[in-house]
């Protein structure tokens, strides 16, 4: 009814997440070369994740601009505490109805996100979010 | 002897004094929301799979589930009852091992794995004919004081009983997940730790393996078994199927 | 192919956004996690997804390994009268897939 010892250590593995994770130096260099000349400022964007993450695998994310002084070109997400910094660019086009979009992100561990919006006047917008994930206890 | 087995039963059945509550209950906002909306649910994805496989024509016989069945919507109430007594096994089977009793004898089609994403779409597309319905499965013997038995039996390299877990520390945390009193009632579900769907029996391989025990094999008796008394124990609980679980 | 469900609300007045929601079927694998031996899975994503609305551009995303397996999106339309929306989206391997939709302004 037990298991052997070395299949023991291999399931423990296989349930290893990457050890190496992006600084928030990188993700602050991403968004400096994003921005570049432009003014960053906190508000107008709003990016909506729960501040306690049941399962880091799927979380729900939704990020929306309401009421920009000028038009929507892109949303960035970025994730400070993931292997790889970048989550998403989404570009609305003529046939967008809003700024906004819902999805489900990856996050490794517990760490903070940031979802920047760029507009056609050129201002940059910024949002944050600093949550806690928690993973299940028995995996397969 | 066999005086003592029905008490065991009941005693297992029982539940302390608490309410009983769904995974759902104990599961966050956003996990509950991703389960109310369908649009949104992952495991629709597998339902729609099944829909497929309900009407495709499989095997020797040239017949397809509709063949025989009709509209899936027939099914309505069919999943609630499972597992169900199988004269050809002599016992209870689960909706998968129908499934596939139902292809090999009618179709003449194989019989899937139990990890098939078609048989999760098929008892998905069949199990969701039956949300909102109350879980109705009979509560036969010998089979149920089997499931009770293994649900109390302490396994594997860590020694523990699912009853340890599930009923003496539901409500409590392991590693920081909320432990859930083990109901049955949205299998098959779209687990995030999974990334996928899986069906009950995956779950209770998960939990095997979690505690360091061999597992039992897939349309085991043992298997069964605890597939019976998890669903008796749940009696009376809505199916969510297809439900989604952290 | 891959399997992909789309839904559109029933009543779409023009000139009023209303919210379409996609379901795709992908492992989307990360390129961060071992096997049982240990080897690296790749990494096998979509990569990025465009929806357009009788050929003009909703929305236009990339996605990296950071978007949850079976993707998942919702996202706002603006239509002004009925009219067929495109989902295109691509994978690490290139290989495309476009899904339609009807929609009909009442």
């Amino acid at each position: 009814m037990t298991l052997p010892r070395r299949r023991f250590v291999l399931i423990t593995t296989c349930a290893a997440v990457s050890p190496a994770s992006a600084k928030p130096a990188e993700v602050a260099t991403l968004i400096q070369a994003l921005v570049g000349d432009a003014s960053l400022k906190d508000g107008l964007i709003h990016l909506d994740l729960p501040v306690m993450v049941e399962n880091g695998n799927a979380v729900a994310m939704s990020v929306s601009v309401a009421d920009p002084p000028s038009p929507v070109e892109a949303i960035h997400v970025f994730a400070e505490g993931n292997p790889l910094p970048r989550v998403a660019v989404f570009r609305f086009g003529p046939r967008s109805g809003a700024p906004r979009v819902g999805t489900r992100i990856r996050l490794a561990t517990s760490q903070t996100v940031i979802a920047i919006a760029k507009l056609r006047d050129g201002s940059c917008w910024r949002d944050s979010v600093d949550l806690l994930v928690t993973l299940a206890a028995c995996i397969e | 002897m066999k005086r003592v087995l029905p008490l065991t039963v009941a005693a297992a059945l029982l539940l302390g004094a608490g309410e009983r509550r769904s995974g759902y209950d104990d599961a966050g906002p956003e996990t509950r929301a991703m389960q109310d909306d369908d649009a949104a649910n992952p495991a629709f994805l597998w339902v729609q799979q099944g829909e497929s496989l309900w009407a495709a024509v499989e095997g020797a016989a040239g017949k397809s589930c509709a063949s025989c069945h009709g509209e899936v919507a027939r099914m309505r109430g069919v999943a609630a009852r499972y597992p169900a007594f199988e004269p050809k096994l002599n016992r209870p089977v689960t909706i998968e091992e129908r499934i596939n009793l139902c292809r090999v004898d009618h179709m003449g089609a194989p019989a899937l794995a139990w990890n098939d994403d078609g048989l999760l779409g098929l008892s998905s597309l069949i199990g969701l004919q039956s949300r909102g319905a109350p879980v109705a499965v009979e509560p036969r013997e010998p089979l149920l004081s089997e499931g009770a038995k293994l649900f109390r039996e302490r396994m594997g390299q860590l020694n523990m009983s699912c009853a340890q877990c599930h009923e003496d520390r539901a409500g409590l945390k392991l590693a920081g997940s909320l432990i859930p009193q083990a109901h049955p009632n949205g299998y098959p579900e779209y687990r995030l730790e999974w990334q996928g769907m899986g069906s009950l029996y995956r779950r209770l391989r998960n939990c095997m393996i979690g505690v360091r025990a061999e597992p039992f094999p897939p349309n085991s008796r043992e298997a069964a078994a605890l597939a019976l008394f998890l669903a008796v124990r749940a009696n009376g609980m809505k199916v969510e199927t297809p439900a989604v679980r952290p | 192919m891959v399997r992909v469900l789309i839904n559109v609300p029933k009543q779409i007045r023009a000139n009023e956004p209303f919210d379409v929601k996609v379901l795709i079927s992908h492992p989307m694998e990360s390129g961060q996690r071992r096997d049982q031996v240990g080897q690296p899975i790749p990494r096998d994503i979509i990569n990025h997804f465009i929806a357009t609305l009788d050929g003009e551009t909703v929305l236009d995303a990339d996605f990296f390994p950071a978007i949850a397996a079976n993707p998942f999106l919702s996202f706002s339309v603006v239509a002004e009268k009925s009219g067929t929306l495109a989902l295109t989206f691509v994978d690490d391997h290139g290989v495309t897939q476009t899904e339609l939709a009807a929609i009909t302004v009442t």
